[in-house]
């Protein structure tokens, strides 16, 4: 009894810290994003700027509720809360510290790409239900684009799992006490990144929403907090990523001196801010020549990879 | 090729076509066509040995309460045809002159396809109708419009008109008739096997630079075709050019390319001073040329962040308009204005240079080198950024001639034409620089030739603070309005002129002055008609966005929405330069 009242509690604080973050992440970008723009950002709301969280918070909970008449309703509803849900879930299997985890799954690491494949369907949902055909060309370029990146990205990730010799994200980081991944799976690094954004709809990747040329894409006719979920989501899914790769390839918890969950969130926070900057430093590329960076050299690459790691797991004998 | 031979070739190839000549203000060879040889005319001069290649205006002229038209045939309404040759650098223009209230005229669409926009303007502002127009329908005014603006009837200020109302059932009849019908453009809607979707981007999107509308027939998200839709930003400059005066119609001038600011001052001065036989002064020149180079800069730095955002970039602009700033402080410190000084004057410019004005200038001539430097690696060098831009959006030098491009969009395809070295204007020929240019005539090569322009520029601008001459700002002449500060307070007759110039307005001979510059975006004209008053009788703006839009189906059509909007950003247009 016990256990799962603190169980519970670890899930329910979790969830606390996670909705914290991506809320905080509002501000976090936009402070960032102007220092690197040669501009503020926003400094008026409170000291640095920081009321601006409340300030949106209140703003976009108090907006009308409101669905445009032509729109799907039911789907419409739902599809905001799909990504929500989806991220929020593949949370659960990521180790921030150790024993500080929802679930302590042995398929970890599939349960996530199962998840990030479900992530999908909102957007691809919430485009259509629009019926706006800017919603549906961005929820077309979406379908697109991460059907394409799952491919590798999953991909990307087996090296890793053949060194650990496991899906549980908790062995990962354990393997990861002499060496962090991140050397021997360089290129798995590099091409889980790729996907990484890929994943998260993040310049370049926005495709689906490019503002200028489609406007906003498949979130074009939401407003108020259902719009604030795709937000939301779209931010709670950079985190995903950042703590995916720290738990993957930069040993998780693991460093010297501080405690181990501060360490999960400052390696996670660098992720975080890293994220930003490539927004702010890259261009975006064209839908075909997306599809094709994917399919031509990423999804080859990742095989490669594979083939390799594989091929000297083989020889190490282990 | 001067008005004497030309006239002879045309009366040996076409006996009694021509009906008169004038002798223009500007030095245009000017011929009146009969109108039913006028097709034939220019049919010939488009194809004959030395031809004039390219149709670089069309419009017209209500004729009706004109009162100096000595040696000109009647008419009522007169259209102006201004053709151009860059090969020998000529001039030609062909006037016709047309009866009636509401007259009508033979299309010339079949030989200039750029034509098209053109007739259809003079429709919309005059009423006058082209038969063979593939679609004659309004351009510029709504729909649902009653009466042509450009005729003399029609009143110029809303106080002249009865109060507007907008009933709701009105309204709605004015969204249905934005609506968009893809047979009124000859569109079926469905290709072989697919059906297309109908696209309408636009007046209010984030890639489209302002109020501008365009309808894409896309099949996936590959398009079809493309139908520019204009307008949406006409405030009737043209209009209003005849109910100012000379002097105060300068502010209008400044809003027509925004970017440009006193850039396209120039134009309308050099033209007003054409009609009024004055010289500018050495010193108001050079003045005049700086900070005309000095918005150069302004206006392409806009265009290089903007650019690099429409192709997703978020950071260029930032650095850019934080640039822009620097341009606008001296702008400022010198005229006082921002993005708009009106600060050319007929005769001069509006004041002499403030004390220690050349220290911000050195500094920003000193600054600017090393942040391009950068710019170019940020952008021109970036990889995505040249994957999305090269090979996208091409036109042939043929093609540019064809539909009238000019600027940037002319020289990215090879070809050395600027009006400051082949037509030197306000003493441009005093200056060093160099023309740029590029081979391919796609986006990136566009934004090639601005990015050194934007280099060319401030190589003027050093040359300007090194070489500012010593002297009078304004010319000493009883046209330059107002008249030289100095002077009015010490001599009775300058201080009556001033007056005069002020409360009525200078009175400029009759006469008709086209004069044209290589303004930000390509080539800026001013046709003006005097008829001996304080105002304006036609002021006829030309602008280069115009012509560029129109070119939007021919560079799009195959390509993809996210490379449309690239276009849309290499042709670096302000919707205000094209609806005017």
């Amino acid at each position: 009894m016990k256990g799962i009242i603190l169980q519970t509690g670890v899930a329910l604080a979790i969830l606390g810290v996670l909705v914290a973050m991506s809320a905080g992440l509002i501000w976090l970008e936009r402070r960032l994003l102007g220092l690197w723009q040669d501009r503020y950002g926003p400094n008026r709301a409170g000291r640095l700027g920081l009321l601006q969280v409340p300030a949106d918070m209140i703003k976009i909970f108090t907006k009308e509720d409101w669905a445009p008449p032509f729109a799907d309703k039911p789907v419409f509803i739902a599809a905001p809360a799909v990504i929500m849900v989806t991220v929020l879930l593949s949370f659960a299997v990521i180790p921030f510290a150790p024993g500080v985890a929802v679930a302590d799954l042995n398929i970890g690491l599939l349960f996530f790409l199962a998840m990030s494949s479900l992530s999908v369907y909102s957007i691809v949902l919430g485009g259509w239900a629009s019926k706006n055909k800017y919603s549906l060309l961005g929820a077309l370029r979406a379908s697109c684009q991460m059907l394409s990146y799952e491919v590798f990205m999953g991909l990307s990730l087996m090296g890793v799992v053949m060194l650990a010799g496991s899906f549980n994200l908790r062995d990962i980081v354990e393997a990861q006490r002499d060496l962090w991944f991140c050397v021997p799976q360089f290129a798995g690094l590099i091409i889980f990144l790729v996907a990484g954004f890929a994943e998260s709809r993040r310049l370049p990747f926005d495709l689906p929403e490019a503002e200028n040329e489609l406007v906003a894409g498949f979130h074009v006719e939401y407003s108020g907090m259902k719009f604030g979920m795709f937000f939301v989501g779209e931010y709670l899914g950079i985190i995903l990523i950042s703590a995916l790769i720290t738990t993957l390839f930069f040993g998780g918890w693991l460093g010297p001196v501080l405690p181990p969950v501060v360490w999960f969130f400052v390696k996670t926070f660098a992720f975080i801010c890293w994220f930003v900057l490539i927004r702010a430093s890259y261009y975006r590329p064209r839908y075909d020549q997306l599809l094709s960076f994917g399919w031509k050299v990423m999804l080859p690459l990742a095989l490669l990879n594979l083939a390799i790691t594989g091929g000297v797991v083989l020889a190490a004998g282990r | 090729m001067d008005q004497a031979t030309l006239l002879n070739e045309l009366q040996l190839t076409y006996p009694g076509a021509v009906a008169a000549v004038q002798t223009a203000g500007d030095g245009i060879p000017t011929l009146w066509v009969e109108k039913n040889h006028a097709r034939d005319v220019l049919r010939y001069l488009k194809y004959r040995h030395e031809p004039f290649k390219t149709l670089f205006d069309l419009t017209a002229i209500d004729e009706r309460l004109r009162i100096n038209r000595e040696g000109q045939p009647a008419s009522n309404f007169s259209l102006v045809y201004h053709l151009l040759s860059y090969d020998r650098n000529e001039d030609v223009r062909i006037k016709v002159a047309l009866q009636g209230d509401y007259p009508v005229t033979d299309s010339i669409v079949d030989i200039w396809p750029s034509a098209n926009w053109y007739e259809r303007e003079v429709y919309d502002m005059f009423g006058i109708r082209f038969s063979g127009h593939p679609n004659l329908r309004r351009i510029l005014m709504p729909p649902g419009w009653s009466g042509h603006p450009l005729r003399k009837e029609h009143p110029a200020r809303a106080t002249e008109m009865g109060p507007f109302q907008m009933p709701e059932d009105e309204a709605e009849q004015a969204d249905q008739r934005l609506q968009f019908k893809p047979e009124e453009w000859g569109l079926t809607g469905t290709g072989s096997d697919t059906d297309y979707i109908f696209l309408n981007m636009g007046p209010q999107h984030p890639g489209t630079h302002g109020p501008f509308r365009i309808v894409l027939a896309l099949d996936g998200e590959v398009i079809v075709d493309a139908i520019p839709d204009i307008g949406f930003h006409h405030r009737g400059a043209e209009k209003m050019g005849e109910r100012q005066t000379w002097h105060s119609y300068i502010p209008y001038t400044d809003r027509v390319d925004y970017l440009g600011g006193v850039m396209n001052n120039l134009p309308y001065c050099l033209a007003v001073e054409k009609l009024a036989g004055i010289d500018a002064p050495d010193k108001a020149k050079v003045i005049r040329i700086m900070m005309a180079e000095f918005f150069r800069i302004s206006s392409h730095l806009v265009w290089y962040g903007t650019f690099a955002q429409d192709v997703g970039a978020m950071s260029p602009v930032f650095y850019m308009f934080s640039d822009r700033e620097r341009v606008f402080s001296i702008v400022e410190a010198i005229c006082g204005g921002r993005m708009h000084p009106s600060w050319f004057r007929i005769g001069g410019v509006a004041h002499d240079l403030p004390r220690g004005w050349d220290e911000p200038v050195r500094e920003f001539v000193r600054y600017f080198p090393a942040r391009l430097t950068e710019f170019h690696k940020l952008v021109m060098q970036n990889r995505i950024f040249k994957a999305r831009t090269q090979g996208i959006g091409k036109y042939t030098l043929e093609d540019a001639v064809e539909w009238g491009a000019t600027g940037p969009g002319l020289r990215a395809c090879g070809f050395a034409w600027d009006f400051r070295k082949n037509r030197p204007y306000s003493g441009y020929d005093q200056f060093e620089f160099d023309v740029p240019t590029a081979e391919h005539g796609d986006c990136y090569d566009r934004g090639v030739v601005r990015v050194e322009e934007l280099r060319q520029s401030l190589r003027i601008i050093e040359q300007c603070v090194e070489n500012m001459p010593e002297g009078p700002y304004k010319a000493d002449h009883p046209l330059a309005t107002p008249p030289p500060r100095d002077l009015t307070m010490h001599d009775i007759e300058t201080l009556i002129q001033h007056f005069l110039g002020v409360s009525w307005g200078p009175v400029i001979p009759p006469g008709e002055a086209m004069v044209a510059i290589e303004a930000t975006k390509g080539i800026n004209g001013y046709y003006l008609v005097s008829d001996g008053g304080t105002g304006s009788y036609r002021t006829r703006i030309r602008t280069p966005s115009f012509a560029h839009l129109q070119m939007i189906p021919l560079m799009s059509r195959g390509l993809s929405v996210a490379d449309l909007i690239a276009i849309l950003g290499s042709i670096d247009f302000v919707m205000a330069d094209v609806d005017r």
